[in-house]
């Protein structure tokens, strides 16, 4: 499983299976989920709300919430080459990892940020956690700097601004500078711009790409915008009910969809740049993962199902190099 | 897997389900088709008891206070004597039955001064202290419902004087208010009660006395009178923040889109949705009415015909230094039981009546998971 | 020209927003003018804060404007009480953008739907039978006639949310975000149902949302709205081709496109900083201190809307 200019592999997710207990059943978020991220990439993962993309950026630091959990699987970390499986990590040994090794962005930046402490403070202190600096002198030093890096305006000022004072785009900024505050080798941002305006989406986003290319950073990006995937990525894995459905470089995504839910997805989303006459929605709703359908979990919605898409579930299967289809019409 | 066999019923289950196909069976010999139209809300009243069924201090609660109710209902009809039956009257033995302890002849948990069975006194007890609730309580509930609800909803000036009127009634001493409130209103309730022949039975019925003691209630009704005064601003507080809190889902201003009056939104819509977190205030606060009543009647004096819980502590107390303890030991224990009954009730009844904990409760995780490891093996 | 529907003029929104001595106010909505003609879609976009949201609640007066009318086939609004203001509800509503909160978690389908014409006083011979149809007409079913919102997914919920509306048979519906909530496959669709019903019932859409590409799919015209007022009116088409003010263009420049070859190639606009603040607006344009081509007479008077072209209205100094 390669893309062709990304050897190293920084990330192997092997067979993960993610349920939640809940009362009213087993919810199974993740399941049969396997991929690699090559070290420097920018790997995407892109689908629909509850598609199971948020419990995989978590499982990779081995953070589900509870009820959730791991249930079978390995995530393989490559520490300095050395690969160790995550999912068998001691709590301690675990800590060192996240927020140094990999780090954070979430969705929304005031939940992430501490209201009672400045910004400089909480750049600082997962520095000082971390034995990044020395000492709180240094660390505000370093944070300036790194606020100077995300385009912070002011940074100096900034720093001891707290996060009520900042706008939306200033904190999502903050966050991203918290993140990158240890140098971190992976960056997991999951959903980073989606409570943003555009114009501030587009002035983060390039943002991103310049601190991944500067420093060398893999990034895995979670969204559900297409367009997002477009602009940001190099590989992506487009999920569907807990399942990768396909898996392959960005352009053969949009240029040469496969599975039938890529093809739908990409055309159910208006286009700005064109005029369009009528929408083709995807048929139905998103199945209920404590009773998924058997088969392809897709089948209730596909144009295409058949027999044996609705009695067994299709395998992950390479049709070129690089491109991966979970579908039966492409697994003959 | 499926959900049916994650989740394994306990035996109270079984009995929780046929409760309610029983309570559904009734209904539906009156609307026919309710059952049918009513599906979902069965299916969550069904949750809600499976709920409480995993929580062994909700059940004690629950039983602890149902028996309160039960007692206070069938109390005077089960005890073994008379509220003013006397030892001492019918043997004529001073001796024996003047404050006599636990076990002396017929009396299970002894005698009082006046040679009466504490036993019965208890029972009878109950009675008045389940009237005090019964009649305190929704009154209290239904001004201070209104009230909040209003000035939650209009907010601006209306709010404020709404509020500043209930912050007025919050800062009085609730305890002197309701002490001074029925000192005055006693004899005026007394008055009524001898006057209205139709008052008389209805008291001696409500409090289960004889109709001659019916006056002698006054000071338990004057406390109640008062309660209502007292009892209300708590409610109205938590109304009004609940409706502040309701008022910005935005079905509130849809329904004003469709051209909704505001008191269809506020009783029709805002107000079954905030009802929960009332209810569970509510069964918490039939602890602190029965505390309260018990409280004032003890401030107030003896009123040594009427057979109340606090009177009785009172009446006894003085006699504690002799180590006669039985007169406070059992009622004291009887008032501990039903306050921490309803309270233990409400506590989970919080838990249950709010649909993301009643959800989200891992109820039984442990268990399957040592039967999922052992499927793997 | 045909007579529009609705007819909004001078529309301003100040909230009042603290300040102890001098009241401080945030200018949601600050002096708009547009017109909405029968069976159109007007498209409003915008950031957020810019007022779009409020805009939408002003024209069916589910919020006081602070100055300005909105005629509605001819008749002011802002002045309606009483009787003549619910037979205004009966005919211009609003579909929200949280399809979650939306419903009455306390009500079945079936009485979420009756409620407005129990309210409005009309009598259907068949609830049941009524309702039904109507469900049919928005994708659902009679199996969904006694369940509870909770028990419904967000795009389900939308479709009961305008089932109700449609209920009323009213002229003009207010779309405020109705499918931001939702997932893209689900979004199509529901837009997709909103065109049918348009052309079924000639419904007259106010469609507002901050996605471009949702925008130019509904809209036959499209307002582009900028703390508090409208910068460029134009049709969908012409906006999207020929932009005129330079906010309209970073906007559209913004927009991630679904391509990765148009999106390695497109010119980056990139506009700096984020919006200001609505209670202290700058004088004269507000874009002026985001804007690359401001002059000064930008910063000190405020451009009015002018009708560059046929029917494509800017408020620049450029032109």
């Amino acid at each position: 499983m390669s893309g062709p200019q990304f050897r190293e592999p920084i990330i192997e997710v092997k067979d993960l299976y993610v349920y939640f207990y809940t009362y009213a059943g087993v919810v199974k978020a993740i399941e049969d989920m396997s991929f690699t991220i090559y070290k420097g990439e920018k790997f995407c993962m892109v689908g629909e709300t509850g598609c199971g993309k948020s419990v995989t950026s978590r499982a990779l630091a081995n953070i589900v919430p509870s009820p959730g959990r791991i249930v079978k699987g390995k995530v393989i970390y490559y520490r300095d080459g050395k690969p160790v499986n995550m999912v068998e990590l001691s709590e301690d040994q675990l800590r060192e990892i996240r927020g140094k090794e990999i780090a954070y962005i979430v969705q929304d930046p005031s939940s992430a940020l501490d209201p009672l402490y400045t910004i400089g403070y909480q750049i600082v202190e997962t520095m000082i956690d971390h034995n990044t600096v020395k000492d709180w002198k240094e660390g505000y030093k370093r944070a300036v700097e790194l606020l100077r890096e995300v385009l912070m305006p002011d940074p100096e000022k900034r720093i001891k601004n707290y996060p009520h004072e900042l706008s939306g785009g200033q904190r999502q900024r903050a966050v991203i500078s918290i993140g990158l505050s240890n140098m971190p080798r992976l960056l997991i941002a999951d959903e980073p711009t989606s409570s943003l305006d555009v114009t501030v989406q587009a002035q983060l986003l390039e943002l991103l790409r310049k601190l991944v290319k500067e420093h060398g950073l893999t990034l895995f990006l979670i969204t559900h915008d297409m367009g997002v995937v477009a602009e940001m990525c190099d590989r992506v894995a487009v999920l569907y009910a807990g399942n990768i459905v396909e898996l392959a470089p960005v352009d053969e995504i949009f240029k040469n969809p496969k599975h039938p839910y890529t093809m739908g997805l990409l055309r159910a989303v208006p286009n700005p740049q064109a005029d369009i006459e009528k929408l083709e929605p995807i048929p139905g709703t998103i199945p209920n993962l404590i009773y998924p359908p058997p088969g392809c979990r897709f089948h209730p919605r596909c144009p295409f199902a058949r027999d044996v898409c609705k009695r067994e579930k299709p395998p992950l299967i390479e049709i070129s190099p690089g491109h991966y289809v979970r579908c039966w019409l492409h697994a003959q | 897997m499926s959900a049916e066999e994650v989740y394994e019923k306990k035996i109270l289950d079984r009995f929780s389900d046929a409760l309610i196909a029983f309570i559904v069976k009734i209904i539906t010999l009156f609307k026919k088709d309710w059952a049918k139209k009513n599906k979902s809300r069965i299916d969550e009243w069904r949750l809600m008891l499976y709920a409480l069924n995993r929580s062994p201090i909700g059940i004690a609660g629950l039983v602890l206070g149902l028996g309160f109710v039960v007692i206070g209902i069938i109390g005077p009809w089960i005890a073994p004597h008379s509220y003013d039956f006397s030892y001492i009257m019918a043997t004529g033995n001073y001796q024996k039955y003047y404050l006599a302890p636990p076990g002396t002849g017929g009396a299970i948990l002894g005698t009082d001064d006046l040679g009466r069975d504490l036993f019965s006194l208890l029972l009878y007890g109950a009675r008045v202290s389940l009237m005090a609730t019964v009649l305190v309580l929704p009154i209290g509930i239904t001004i201070g419902i209104i009230i909040g609800l209003v000035a939650g909803y209009y907010g601006g000036v209306v709010d404020e004087v709404l509020m500043r009127l209930t912050d007025v009634f919050l800062a009085f001493p609730g305890l002197i208010l309701a002490l001074a409130f029925s000192s005055a209103l006693t004899q005026r309730i007394a008055f009524a009660i001898a006057r209205s022949q139709l008052l008389t039975s209805l008291v001696s019925a409500l409090f289960g006395v004889k109709p001659v003691d019916a006056l002698n209630v006054a000071p338990i009704l004057s406390i109640i009178v008062a309660l209502w005064i007292v009892w209300w601003p708590g409610y109205a507080r938590v109304t009004r923040g609940l409706t502040l809190q309701e008022k910005n889902n935005v079905y509130v201003e849809a329904s004003k889109a469709l051209g909704l009056s505001s008191p269809a939104i506020m009783f029709r819509h805002i107000l079954p949705n905030i009802l929960g977190p009332i209810i569970v205030m509510m069964t918490l606060d039939i602890g602190g009415v029965i505390l309260t009543e018990a409280g004032l009647s003890f401030l107030m004096g003896a009123m040594v015909k009427i057979p109340d819980w606090g009177a009785i502590v009172q009446a006894g107390s003085q006699y504690l230094v002799q180590g006669k303890w039985w007169l406070v030991i059992f009622p004291g224990l009887a008032i501990l039981i039903s306050v921490l009954g309803w309270n233990l009730f409400g506590d989970s009844l919080r838990d249950i009546l709010d649909p993301r904990t009643r959800r989200s409760i891992e109820f039984k995780i442990k268990k399957r998971k040592k039967r999922r490891e052992g499927e793997e093996q | 020209m045909p007579q529009p529907l609705v007819h909004v003029e001078g529309l301003k929104k100040y909230f009042p927003a603290g300040g102890f001595l001098k009241k401080i106010w945030v200018k949601a909505v600050d002096g708009i003018s547009f017109d909405i003609y029968e069976g159109e879609t007007l498209g409003l976009v915008g950031e957020s804060g810019c007022g779009k949201t409020t805009t939408g609640r002003l024209i069916l007066k589910l919020i006081k404007p602070t100055a300005g009318k909105v005629l509605f086939a001819g008749k002011d609004i802002t002045k309606l009480r009483g009787k003549a203001l619910k037979e205004f509800r009966r005919e211009a509503n609003i579909v929200f953008q949280d399809p979650y909160t939306s419903l009455d978690p306390r009500q079945t389908v079936f009485n979420i739907i009756m409620e407005p014409l129990k309210t409005h006083g009309i009598k259907v011979d068949d609830p049941e039978g009524f309702v039904t149809k109507l469900l049919y007409e928005v994708g659902l079913n009679e199996t969904h006639l006694y369940r509870y919102p909770h028990e419904f997914s967000g795009g389900q919920r939308q479709r009961i949310a305008i089932a109700r509306i449609l209920a009323l048979r009213p002229k003009f519906i207010v779309l405020d975000e109705p499918t931001s909530a939702l997932d893209v496959s689900v979004q199509a669709q529901i837009l997709n149902m909103l065109k049918d019903l348009q052309k079924k019932y000639g419904l007259t859409y106010l469609f507002i949302s901050h996605n471009l590409g949702v925008v130019r799919y509904m809209s036959n015209r499209i307002a582009v709205m900028y703390l508090g007022k409208i910068v460029e009116i134009a049709p969908a088409k012409t906006l999207f081709e020929n932009p005129l003010h330079p906010y309209t263009k970073a906007l559209l420049a913004s927009i991630p496109i679904p391509d990765p070859e148009a999106a390695r190639t497109k010119p980056k606009i990139q506009v700096v900083g984020e919006p200001p603040s609505p209670i202290n607006p700058p004088p004269g344009c507000r874009f002026a201190p985001r804007c690359p081509y401001a002059k000064d007479i930008c910063r000190q008077k405020e451009p009015k809307l002018k009708e560059v072209e046929h029917n494509h209205f800017v408020a620049c100094w450029l032109y």
